[in-house]
C-alpha cells in the first residue's frame, strides 16, 4: 500500500478523523479548506512561503551527525536541528504558513493554544511579524512550568489567556481555543498547533510540517548516499513526528513516534494514547484518547508539557492500525537522562518533549545496531531548564 | 407520534410556544435531578436534560461549572438512565437528553441508544455532531425511535439549513448567537435572520426551538414572536442551582417560581 498523497479522502484517515464540531464552526471549516486547497497550488504563496522560511525562520535546518552520542547508543545517529529555527522549535514551519493563509482568507486575529508555550510562541512570532492580533489560550498548570514562554509571548505583543477549567494544561486550552473560535469565527483564525482537531486541520499542519521530512531527504542522500534504517521522533498531537516521516512513507524505511509514558503506562499517569488509548472523539476528530469506560476524558501526566495531552493526531492512529509506523514510550526518568546526555555528549540542550525521542535510542530493537538512524530534535531546551533542575532536586 | 412532535402539535392548537427547561442531569447530586425536574415540569413543556462531559467544548462557564459538580458527584450515563426511567413512571413530559458525541460513542451507537429508548427518552442532541457526520447516528436513533435534534447556526447557509430541516426530526434547534451556552443580558441580532432562514428551510414541516443565550421572559416573548415554535433555557436554570447549592427547598421554590415567569411568556402571542 502507498501512503503519501492518498489521505485524507473525505477528511478521514480510514475512519479516523472527521470534523466533530458545533455547527457554528462547519461554514469555518469549509471556508478553511477551501482557501488552503486553493493556495496549495498558487507558486506565489509557495514562494512567498519559501521565502519566510529560509530568510525569516531559518530554513533549511542543518542534519547533524552526532558522532559522541553515536557512539554512547551504539547507533550512527543524525539529529535533524529543528531546535535551530526562529522561536526554538519546529512549530514556527506551521504557524507561517497558517498565517499566510490567514492573511490571505482576511482574517485579522489568531487565536492559539499551547502547552509546552513553543506553539504560543511561534504563532506571536508569525502575528507579530505580519502585524496580526494573537490570543494565546494556556492551561494555568502550564503557565508556572513554562514561565520563560509566557513571558517570551508577551513580549511579541501576544494576549496570554489563563485557563482555569478542567485539568488546567493543553486539553483545556484546545476547548477554550474552540469557544473562542465560535465566538469570534468571522474574524479570526484559529492557529491549531499539532495534527489534531476537525479537518482540515490534520492536514493542513502535516502538509507545512513535511518540509523537514523533505529536506531530511535530501541531506541523508547527500551525507551518506542512502536512506536512513530508522527515523525516531516524539509524538504529542504528532506534528513533528508526522512532518519527518511523511515523505518517507513509501520507502524501506523504519518510524518510531514515541509518546511520554510519564510515570510509566502502568501507573495510568502519562500521556500516551496510541500506546494505551481507545478510539473516541476528542477536539473534533475521531481518534484514539485516553478515557475511562464512559468515555470522560482522563487527565494526563508528562514532564514535557508539549506531551501532555490525551489524545493524538487522526493520521497517527491510522498508521499505528495500519502497522506502517511504531509507537512506544519513554518514562519522564528517562527523558530526563536522555536531555543530560544529550547535553554532555553534544552540547545541545534538547527540548523535552524531544528528549523522549533521544531516550528512544538506548531502547531501538537490537536489529538496528550500528545502523543508520535520524533523529527529529524538535526543540530547544532552554524553556525546560527550570523544570530540569527541579526533577534533579538542584536549587537554582 | 412521538411525545416531542404531540406536544408541538398540543401546543399549536392552544396558541402557545414551548419552554424548553435544561439542566445538568446530576447537579449538584444525582439524587436531585428528580425533584428539580418534577418541578420544572409543572410549567416547562419539555425537559432538555443534560449528561456530562469532561470537555463540553459548546458550553460556557456555567453549564461548564455545572457538569463539573455532576461529575464530582459521581454522576454517570448509567445513573442519568435510571432517572429518566424514575421520571418516566410518574411523568408523560418530553425527555430529551443532551450530551456530547464521545459519550454516545464509547458503549457504542446501538447500545447508547437503546439504553436512551428503554428509560423512555424521547429525543437526543449531540451539539459535536454535525450534519455530516450524523448518518449513522441518525439510522440507529431512528431504529429506537428515539428523535435526534440537530442543529443550526447563523453561519449555517440556507441551503444547508434546509438539509439539516430534513435531517433533524423532533425539532431543529436554532443557535441564537455566534457562541457558546450561557445567559445574556441581551438578544442576539441575529435571531430574526437564523428563524426567517429556518422558516423557509422547514415550511412548516418540523418546530423550531431557539436556544443559547436565552434567559428572560422578555428573551422568550421575543423568539415566540419572531415565528419560533420554542424557547429553550438553559444557563439561568442552572445559575438558580448554583446559587442554592445548600438549600434545597430554596433552589427548587425558585426554580418553580423562574419557570412559571418563562412559561407565562410563551402564551397569549397571537397579536
Ligand atoms: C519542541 C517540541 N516538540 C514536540 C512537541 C509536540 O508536538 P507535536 O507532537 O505536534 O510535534 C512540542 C509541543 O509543544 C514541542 O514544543
Amino acid at each position: 500500500m502507498k501512503y503519501m498523497n492518498k489521505f485524507p479522502a473525505k477528511g478521514k484517515f480510514d475512519g479516523f478523523g472527521g470534523q466533530f464540531v458545533p455547527e457554528t464552526l462547519m461554514p469555518a471549516l469549509e471556508e478553511l479548506k477551501k482557501a488552503y486547497l486553493k493556495l496549495k497550488k498558487d507558486k506565489k504563496f509557495k514562494r512567498e512561503l519559501n521565502y519566510y522560511l529560509r530568510e525569516y525562520a531559518g530554513r533549511p535546518t542543518p542534519l547533524y551527525y552526532a558522532k559522541r552520542l553515536s557512539s554512547q547508543v551504539g547507533l550512527k545517529v543524525y539529529l535533524k536541528r529543528e531546535d535551530l529555527l526562529l522561536g526554538g522549535a519546529h512549530k514556527i514551519n506551521n504557524t507561517l504558513g497558517q498565517t499566510l493563509l490567514a492573511t490571505h482568507m482576511g482574517k485579522t486575529r489568531l487565536i492559539a493554544e499551547t502547552g509546552a508555550g513553543q506553539h504560543g510562541v511561534a504563532t506571536a512570532t508569525a502575528a507579530a511579524m505580519f502585524g496580526l492580533k494573537c490570543d494565546v489560550y494556556m492551561g494555568t498548570v502550564d503557565m508556572e512550568r513554562q514561565k520563560l514562554n509566557v513571558f517570551r509571548m508577551r513580549l511579541l505583543g501576544a494576549r496570554v489567556i489563563p485557563v482555569k477549567s478542567g485539568s488546567c494544561t493543553l486539553k483545556d486550552a484546545v476547548n477554550e481555543a474552540l469557544r473562542d473560535w465560535t465566538t469570534n469565527v468571522r474574524t479570526t483564525h484559529y492557529l491549531l498547533g499539532s495534527v489534531v482537531g476537525p479537518h482540515p486541520y490534520p492536514m493542513i499542519v502535516r502538509d507545512f510540517q513535511r518540509v523537514i521530512g523533505k529536506e531530511t531527504r535530501e541531506q541523508i542522500l547527500n551525507a551518506e548516499k542512502r536512506l536512513p534504517d530508522a527515523i525516531v521522533a516524539c509524538v504529542g498531537g504528532g506534528s513533528n513526528a508526522i512532518g519527518i516521516f511523511y515523505d518517507f512513507l513509501d520507502d524501506p524505511v523504519e518510524f518510531y513516534g514515541i509518546e511520554a509514558g510519564g510515570k510509566g503506562l502502568k501507573t495510568g499517569k502519562h500521556a500516551a494514547p496510541l500506546c494505551d488509548g481507545s478510539g473516541g472523539v476528542l477536539h473534533g476528530s475521531y481518534s484514539v484518547v485516553m478515557q475511562d469506560k464512559f468515555g470522560q476524558i482522563l487527565p494526563t501526566h508528562s514532564i514535557a508539557a508539549g506531551l501532555d495531552y490525551p489524545g493524538v493526531g487522526p493520521e497517527h492512529a491510522f498508521m499505528k492500525f495500519q502497522g506502517r509506523i511504531h509507537y512506544d514510550s519513554v518514562t519522564d526518568d528517562e527523558a530526563m537522562n536522555a536531555f543530560k546526555l544529550l547535553s554532555e555528549t553534544e552540547g545541545i540542550l534538547p527540548a523535552l518533549e524531544s528528549a523522549h525521542a533521544i531516550a528512544y535510542l538506548k531502547k531501538m530493537p537490537r536489529k538496528f545496531k550500528g545502523k543508520l538512524i535520524v533523529v527529529n530534535l524538535s526543540g530547544r531546551g532552554d524553556k525546560d531548564v527550570e523544570v530540569a533542575a527541579k526533577a534533579m532536586g538542584v536549587k537554582m | 407520534m412521538s411525545r416531542i412532535a404531540a406536544k408541538f402539535e398540543e401546543l399549536r392548537r392552544r396558541g402557545e410556544g414551548a419552554l424548553i427547561a435544561f439542566v445538568t442531569a446530576g447537579d449538584p447530586k444525582p439524587v436531585m435531578t428528580p425533584k428539580i425536574v418534577k418541578t420544572l415540569s409543572k410549567h416547562a413543556d419539555i425537559i432538555e436534560l443534560g449528561i456530562a462531559f469532561s470537555d463540553p467544548i459548546a458550553d460556557g462557564p456555567t453549564i461548564q461549572a455545572a457538569a463539573d459538580r455532576a461529575l464530582r458527584a459521581g454522576t454517570t450515563p448509567s445513573h442519568v438512565f435510571a432517572m429518566i426511567k424514575k421520571i418516566r413512571q410518574t411523568s408523560n413530559i418530553p425527555l430529551v437528553v443532551l450530551t456530547y458525541y464521545n459519550i454516545v460513542l464509547k458503549p457504542s451507537l446501538e447500545t447508547f441508544m437503546q439504553k436512551l429508548a428503554t428509560a423512555g427518552a424521547d429525543g437526543i442532541i449531540i451539539p459535536d455532531l454535525p450534519l455530516e457526520e450524523a448518518s449513522e447516528t441518525r439510522k440507529v436513533a431512528r431504529n429506537h425511535r428515539v428523535d435526534l435534534i440537530l442543529l443550526a447556526a447563523p453561519t449555517t447557509a440556507l441551503i444547508r439549513m434546509k438539509k439539516i430541516c430534513k435531517a433533524s426530526s423532533g425539532f431543529v434547534y436554532l443557535v441564537s448567537l455566534l457562541g457558546v451556552t450561557g445567559a445574556r443580558e441581551k438578544l442576539s441580532d441575529a435571531i430574526k435572520h437564523i428563524i426567517a432562514k429556518a422558516k423557509i428551510s422547514s415550511k412548516g414541516r418540523i418546530p423550531l426551538a431557539v436556544g443559547f443565550g436565552i434567559s428572560k421572559p422578555a428573551h422568550v416573548r421575543e423568539v415566540i414572536k419572531c415565528g419560533a415554535n420554542g424557547a429553550i433555557v438553559g444557563s439561568a436554570f442552572v445559575k438558580i442551582i448554583a446559587k442554592n447549592l445548600k438549600d434545597e427547598r430554596k433552589m427548587l421554590k425558585e426554580l418553580g417560581k423562574f419557570g412559571k415567569i418563562l412559561k407565562s411568556a410563551t402564551k397569549n402571542q397571537r397579536d
